[in-house]
């Protein structure tokens, strides 16, 4: 079976600085595949990359189903489906939860230049719905401003999931959580995906998280892919033990993420 | 050689005097996140006190100098006080709320400085012992332009001494950065606006004082500067007194040449410069990303339908509204439909500031184009009223797609200020191109069509134009297209992350929001008969953003309030000796009593009234 | 204290306006005038000029009024805006029973409100505006002027500037249309009495932002021989303060237009340039009948010499109680008719009468030189110019009028 998405020869230079070098890796369909790395590594500079905030240097390839994501804006790699979370949640706080999830749904429906219809009477089923898949249906009427952060997380996961995506890159999903939410939440997401069949590429700090959760893992490292495998293969891995014993712990990352 | 080298330094004086009032709105801004208005009449105050202090004093150099310096120190504590009494108690408010509160100041101290100076210009002496002219390579330069030449550098010198050398000055620069960040240190934010208020007030006080042996003072001082000290901010960057110093000898230097070449240029060029650096670096040329932002930033509750209740008060009020030519009298229709006319123009900008999260300082453009382009067609092309009513509009949308394109690539303050340039840009042509425009003598003769010349007829002309243009904006912002702008309003991030082109759509609520105003303008037109170059000015623009702002920024009903509340005011107070100190009053009353505008404290009222009511205002 | 008290009694006597009901009768017994300045936006000249009107009013109606009735005016500030100019104009004719019009200072507004006069069919006095579209190239038959237009006293200025040696002339003037309609005239005047004459440099400072040092350089580098001036107000005290700094005045004559009126030379102070040529009103120098017995009055009641817009303010009511009595009624119709040539036989500036065929008055303007008196800035040398002698012949300036 051919990959949801396949990264080739990945490379950005800033300035004189390799960030990230000639990265090679392709994602199956209903893969969960995490990303890590030491602090700088340059996790979030490939993850900008995938989703086109940065343009990265010349020669390199990165298609979804076959087509080119590169030199696509963000906008469009999204209809291509491909949705998103951000480590600090995005969402519209003056809105309701449900009408965040309708914007999307409105959106995706490209009904966005519509003057005339009643914006909060659009696809309320279909919203509904994907409130009861983060089990957020009973938050529906609330303003998105007075939610706990972990709601937030939730819905951000729900609008995510609207357009009905291939894949999904969530980056850093539980930053900010508590170890126990962290958990919760990746599960959910986990068990959200194999139900949809959804691709899921991740970063993330918390190591608990990635071993619990992920089908395979990248090991980053100063630009360079040093390591895929999965959790064993990983924890087993000379050169991966070498960076993270250096650079701090691998398997007790919490001062790491509480920096973050 | 030498007259260009005369002529420099001619435009470096100027530059000094420029940079003095506006470093000190840069600081203000960048410490308290404050626009303002006030600014200029600190500057007017400044000299007033300057000349009656020395002509007091009558005291040699010394005596001079003394004043100038004594004034300052006064309008430094008129800034605190101001501060303390009025500004301290909305710093919590609604981005830009406090705008509304220097406007307010600017009017008391309009009427203020009047009852107490009087109407006359006054001559002060000039500088003791800098009262002649230098010959400098053969050119007579007077020695008091070399003295500002020196005195500008000082201050900015002084200032970075301030910023860099002393625990206060770094707290400053580091609640210009990061506002939060100082309230997280522990530091008294409270007193440390205060000082960056009286440091503020002080500059401007100490730039009119400067001013004495230069000009005569006058009443209007405080609005001749303002719009100019804005630019000079704006250009070198919110918060960059380094950048408001070389914007201020930029502006200086090149109207000092232009003159020469040009001499009509004047009236436009800072805003010409503005527009341009704007687009070439849209923070201004020192300043930083995140420089633009206004005020604190709450989130707004969601918008809701109104409840049947409201819906029924809503209809009856419009009923009124409708029946009212049947038993008032001609010239109350005639207030009405300026009412109405105030009311489309403020919720237009209100669906582009409020549902759009753009600030404008010059929609009266679209308001002015509009009322043009039907004036023009009446007159020039020879259309009846119903087609130029109808064609007018679609004009405003085009000067609105035009100055959209670059606006929306700004934010914040920066965007307000390129409206704000675009306005005045289309301001300036109008006025000087006499041959097309009609210049400031305007255009007159632009009547209704004979069946609609009665004020009665005319009224529900404008009834069904203005309430059908409200009614559409309101439709659209209950509709996607207003949810989106919402949503890149609140997360523009997020907003492209669910596939939406943001420049693109908030390019098109300018153009929604410019064509509406263009509407109003063309109901305007007819109205009055005549069009001048004022329905494009600054006045224009202030009047409605002051509109938007007073009635509550967060409410859709916010505008109608605002503007319905704004012009009644202020057609009762200009019957009255010293009204703009009454209507000024009036303004901080309504600030300090209902901090998140009209439609705000409507509603507390309503639930303090009826404790099991939900206000419907929204 | 005096002014809160009035400001309150004020507001108290304006609230019943706030009622929407159709208006209450006027007394029979008063003829209500209406009136409009930009009393907040200009008060260094609308001030003097509301006293020269309430004067003359309080002269009339203790003189036992027009016909037995007393005269009224309701006045109120236009804000400076020419929107706000015609809401009120409506106002004061349909609530108040205003049978005529008069005011205005800004030529915009004086336009506003002249083509509302034509529209809701209404005398209206313009008694300030200079600009001569009013009563030429936008005149109408509801709009008559009273002071001596931009024209005329340019025209004035420019009688005086041929009988100079100079040659290279150079203007500087307010870049609006009063300073374009003041530069154009006084060139085609000028030109006129001496074919000879160039015109080497124009500068246009926008108004009140004049950037005095640049434009005196840039006047200097052209090397007039002499220079017009049109800038006024705070515009003109940087210009005079620069220009002398400069030495731009030196050897140069120069005319400027207005610059003798005491709004505008007062506040020049003991830096009263020497020797201009202008356009004004010496107050304290006039020695007629009338224009004594005016100043006295109004001296008395003001405890001020009166200024230019006090002359205007007092001779706009002289002219409107002329033409009530010569009409006999407050039709619109019958004031028209009694306006078309009406004669004030007496007035402090002499007698003047308003032309038939373009509506403009022939007040006067005195004409003179700039001088420090004593350490007080006076006009000296002055004659009295009568305007009929600067006005294009009726039969011309019908020509300028539209069609009606």
């Amino acid at each position: 079976m051919s990959p949801v998405l396949s990264v080739r020869n990945l490379s950005k230079n800033f300035g004189g600085i390799k960030a990230v070098q000639d990265v090679n890796f392709d994602v199956a369909k209903g893969e969960f595949l995490a990303l890590i790395g030491p602090n700088g590594a340059g996790k979030t500079t490939c993850f900008n990359m995938l989703n086109g905030y940065l343009k990265p240097n010349s020669g390199g390839s990165v298609q979804l189903n076959g087509k080119e994501l590169l030199g696509t804006p963000p906008r469009k790699i999204w209809r291509m489906g491909v949705g998103r979370t951000f480590q600090i949640t995005e969402t519209f706080l003056s809105m309701t939860v449900l009408e965040n999830i309708q914007m999307a749904l409105i959106s995706h429906h490209r009904r966005v230049f519509d003057m005339f219809s009643r914006a909060t009477r659009l696809y309320v089923d279909e919203a509904m719905a994907l409130l009861d898949l983060v089990s957020m249906s009973e938050h529906a009427e609330r303003a998105c401003s007075e939610l706990a952060y972990g709601d937030l997380k939730r819905l951000e996961l729900a609008i995510a999931l609207a357009h009905e995506p291939a894949l999904l890159l969530m980056d850093e999903p539980t930053a900010g959580m508590a170890p126990s939410e962290r958990i919760a939440l990746m599960a959910l997401t986990a068990d959200i995906v194999q139900r949809e069949g959804v691709s899921v590429v991740f970063t993330e700090h918390d190591m608990d998280v990635v071993f619990a959760h992920s089908h395979r893992i990248l090991v980053l490292n100063r630009g360079e892919l040093i390591a895929e495998g999965t959790g064993d293969e990983i924890r087993a891995n000379p050169t991966v033990q070498e960076v993270y014993l250096g650079g701090g712990t691998l398997f007790e990352d919490k001062k790491e993420a509480a920096n973050a | 050689m030498g007259f260009y080298f005369a002529q420099l330094l001619t435009g470096l004086a100027n530059a000094s005097s420029l940079f003095l009032i506006a470093s000190g709105l840069s600081i203000i801004f960048g410490v308290t996140r404050i626009v303002n208005f006030a600014h200029g009449s600190f500057y007017m105050v400044g000299a007033y006190l300057a000349y009656t202090i020395v002509t007091a004093l009558n005291g040699g150099i010394f005596g001079f100098w003394f004043s100038i310096i004594a004034a300052a120190a006064i309008v430094g504590v008129i800034g605190l006080l101001i501060e303390m009494t009025i500004l301290r108690r909305i710093y919590r408010a609604p981005e830009l709320f406090q705008l509304v509160a220097t406007f307010g100041v600017v009017l008391i101290f309009q009427d203020a400085t009047l009852a107490i100076w009087g109407a006359e210009d006054l001559l002060g002496p000039r500088a003791p012992g800098l009262d002649r002219a230098v010959r400098i390579m053969g050119e007579p330069i007077p020695e008091y332009d070399l003295a500002l030449i020196a005195i500008g550098p000082a201050v900015l010198a002084g200032i970075w001494l301030l910023f860099h050398k002393t625990r206060w000055g770094v707290l400053v620069r580091a609640a210009t950065e990061d506002r939060e960040m100082v309230g997280a240190l522990g530091v008294n934010q409270a007193w440390l606006f205060s000082a960056a208020f009286v440091l503020g007030a002080f500059l401007a006080g100490l730039g009119g004082a400067l001013q004495i042996p230069r000009e005569a003072v006058s009443l209007q001082m405080d609005l001749s500067i303002i719009g100019e000290a804005f630019v000079v901010v704006v250009i070198g960057g919110m918060g960059s007194v380094s950048g408001a110093f070389v914007a201020a000898v930029l502006i200086s230097v090149l109207n000092a040449f232009a003159i020469l070449i040009f001499p009509q240029i004047s009236i436009v060029l800072p805003f010409i410069v503005m527009a341009v650096v704007l687009i070439l670096r849209p923070y201004g040329l020192f300043g930083k990303p995140g420089s633009e932002h206004v005020g604190t930033e709450e989130p707004e509750q969601p918008l809701k339908l109104m409840s049947q209740k409201s819906t029924m008060v809503l209809l009856a009020a419009v009923m009124v509204l409708a029946f009212s030519p049947a038993v008032t009298a001609d010239f109350t229709s005639i207030l009405l439909v300026d009412v109405m006319v105030a009311t489309l123009f403020a919720v237009s900008l209100h669906f582009m500031m409020g549902i759009g999260g753009m600030v404008s300082f010059g929609h009266a453009a679209y308001f002015g184009v509009g009322a043009y382009a039907a004036a023009m067609m009446v007159k020039f092309l020879g259309f009846g009223m119903l087609p130029a009513m109808l064609l007018a509009p679609f004009f405003a949308a085009a000067a609105a797609l035009f100055f959209g394109w670059f606006c929306v690539r700004l934010s914040g303050v920066y965007l307000a200020m390129l409206t704000m340039a675009a306005a005045q840009i289309l301001w300036g042509v109008t006025f000087q191109w006499q041959a097309f425009t009609g210049g400031d003598d305007g255009i007159l003769g632009v009547w209704p069509a004979e069946w609609a010349s009665s004020d009665k007829v005319y009224f529900y002309i404008a009834f069904v134009l203005c309430l059908g243009g409200i009614w559409f904006l309101r439709r659209v912002a209950h509709s996607p297209f207003g949810y989106t702008l919402r949503g890149i309003r609140d997360s523009q991030t997020r907003a492209e992350a669910i596939g939406v082109d943001t420049k693109f759509h908030q390019w098109m609520g300018f153009v929604v929001a410019g064509s509406l105003a263009g509407l109003a303008g063309v109901v305007f037109a007819f109205s009055k008969g005549s069009v001048f170059p004022d329905t494009l000015g600054i006045a224009q623009s202030i009047d409605g953003l002051i509109m938007v702002l007073l009635g509550g920024i967060h409410a859709l009903a916010g505008p109608i309030f605002g503007a319905v509340a704004f012009v009644m005011i202020e057609d009762w107070v200009t019957r009255l000796d010293y009204w703009r100190f009454i209507f000024g009053g009036i303004i901080l009353v309504v600030v300090l009593l209902a901090p998140d505008g009209i439609a705000g404290g409507v509603n507390r009222l309503i639930r303090a009234i009826l404790p099991n009511q939900k206000g419907g205002a929204a | 204290m005096t002014m809160i008290r009035r400001t309150v009694l004020g507001a108290l006597a304006a609230l019943p306006l706030m009622g929407f009901g159709p208006q209450v009768a006027q007394a029979a017994d008063t003829i209500v005038i209406g009136e409009v300045n930009s009393y907040t936006r200009l008060p260094a000249f609308t001030e003097p000029y509301k006293k020269g009107w309430q004067l003359a009013i309080e002269q009339i109606n203790a003189a036992g009024g027009i016909d037995g009735k007393q005269l009224e005016v309701i006045s109120r500030d236009d804000t400076g805006d020419p929107a706000t100019a015609i809401r009120i104009a409506e106002e004061l004719v349909a609530k108040e029973g205003a049978v005529l019009i008069f005011g205005t200072f800004l030529s915009n507004i004086g336009l506003a409100v002249s083509d509302f006069a034509q529209q809701k069919q209404v005398l209206f006095l313009a008694s300030e505006p200079l600009s001569d579209a009013i009563v030429w190239s936008k005149g109408n038959k509801y709009t008559y002027r009273l002071r001596p237009s931009t024209h005329m006293q340019a025209a004035m200025l420019a009688e005086q500037a041929a009988k100079l040696d100079a040659v290279k002339w150079a203007t500087v003037a307010p870049n609006y249309a009063y300073g374009h309609d003041a530069v154009k005239a006084f060139k085609s005047e000028l030109s006129k009495l001496r074919p000879d004459v160039e015109f080497v440099e124009e500068q246009w400072p926008p108004v009140f932002k004049i950037d005095a040092g640049s434009t005196v350089r840039a006047l200097e580098a052209s090397k007039p021989d002499a220079i017009f001036n049109v800038t006024f107000g705070g515009d003109l005290a940087k210009f005079v303060r620069e220009g002398s700094l400069r030495f731009l005045f030196e050897d140069r004559a120069v005319a400027s237009l207005l610059t003798g009126e005491p709004e505008y030379l007062h506040p020049l102070g003991n830096e009263t340039p020497d020797g201009w040529i202008v356009t004004g009103y010496p107050p304290a120098d006039i020695d007629t009948d009338s224009h004594n017995a005016f100043a006295k009055a109004y001296t008395d009641k003001f405890g001020e010499a009166p200024k230019t817009g006090s002359i205007v303010g007092y001779n706009s009511v002289l002219a409107i109680a002329a033409a009530l009595t010569k009409a006999g009624s407050t039709d619109t119709e019958a004031l028209l008719a009694a306006m078309e040539g009406l004669e004030v036989t007496d007035s402090p500036t002499g007698p003047f009468m308003f032309r038939a065929a373009d509506h403009q008055s022939t007040m006067g303007a005195y004409v003179g030189k700039t001088a420090l008196v004593d350490g007080e800035p006076k006009m000296v040398d002055w004659t009295y110019a009568d305007g009929a002698a600067y006005l294009p012949s009726e039969e011309e300036a019908a020509k300028l009028r539209p069609a009606e």
